[in-house]
């Protein structure tokens, strides 16, 4: 009887943990994926952009103007909203209680 | 009584037509074929300032080159045209809280005379346009420093057809507009969005050749 009840919480205990790392893994992947995709695009300082402008010159009138090109450029907003869900992520392997009571 | 021959007055009439002719106003139409004209507009905010640029502009412009402070006009920039990197700041301007797209479809600035005409070149000058600016249903008198550049037979040569002839105008300026005047959230969020517009235009008209 004893042995059966040392066994179960043991398997309990080890299904949360591998949870635990998933989820710690996650959040530092998804930190580390909006990190490099953000310096990828350009290292943009500013918002977000869903069109980026495109100056021309038109030789006649000497007039400058913009075009957009639709692509999407990750901004501060991106890298910050990104970073804040992979660390709460990985700060919500921390709640509740860790240790678990054997027997 | 001095008496002209009918030959010289015949060449005198014909002579005074044709000044008559090359010294009428011309209309610049302002939607340009080429689609190179557009306002832009700047606002400084918190991270970065905000640009956008408006391009779906009408009007004309009637110029006389050898009456430059006679020169009028309207230019009207339909609101829905205006375009900021970021689709979710474009569709906050053109809310009713912002521009307010929907209900005052259209921007414009009608001037009547220019005043403190310069040359600054060959056809080239600058002036005040003195006229009524209106955005958001609000219409308020305004002064725009602008530089004309009449570039004569362009407008035929500028679309690959020289032979088409005509003329074009150039007008670019630069002013400012406070966006609590015209109704746009006054007083509000000034710590993150300036209380001040800029603007700045460059426009080209065209005047085929009749």
């Amino acid at each position: 009887m004893n042995e059966t009840s040392s066994v179960t919480p043991s398997v309990s205990g080890g299904t949360i943990a591998a949870w635990r790392i998933l989820l710690r893994g996650a959040g530092v992947l998804l930190v580390l994926f909006v990190f490099c995709f953000w310096a990828a695009k350009g290292y943009n300082r500013g918002w977000s952009q869903n069109r980026v402008p495109v100056k021309h010159l038109d030789p006649v009138t000497e007039i400058e103007f913009t075009t957009y090109e639709k692509r999407f450029v990750p901004g501060v907003d991106y890298l910050v909203g990104g970073s804040l869900i992979g660390a709460m992520l990985f700060s919500a392997t921390f709640l509740g209680n860790r240790r678990l009571k054997i027997g | 009584m001095t008496y002209v021959p009918t030959a010289l007055r015949s060449i005198a009439f014909a002579g005074f037509t044709i000044i008559s002719a090359i010294a009428a106003p011309k209309s610049f139409d302002l939607k340009d074929p080429k689609g190179v004209n557009a306002i832009q507009f700047k606002l400084d905010s918190i991270l970065e300032p905000i640009v956008g640029t408006a391009n779906n502009i009408t009007g004309a412009v009637s110029f006389d080159p050898a009456a430059i402070p006679a020169t009028s006009g309207k230019v009207t920039v339909a609101a829905s045209s205006i375009v900021v990197p970021n689709a979710k700041m474009n569709e906050h301007l053109l809310s009713a809280a912002w521009v307010d797209a929907a209900t005052h479809p259209e921007i414009s600035f009608a001037f009547t005379a220019l005043s403190d005409v310069k040359s600054v070149g060959p056809n080239k000058w600058t002036a005040s346009a003195n006229g009524q600016f209106s955005l958001k249903g609000v219409t308020k008198d305004i002064s725009v420093p602008v530089t004309l550049s009449y570039l004569s037979g362009q407008y035929g040569s500028r679309l690959g057809k020289p032979e088409m002839g005509g003329d074009l105008l150039v007008v670019r300026g630069e002013f400012s507009i406070a966006r609590g005047d015209y109704g746009i959230k006054p007083g509000e969020k000034e710590e993150n969005v300036a209380p001040v517009i800029q603007l700045t235009f460059a426009l080209v008209g065209g005047a085929p050749k009749s």
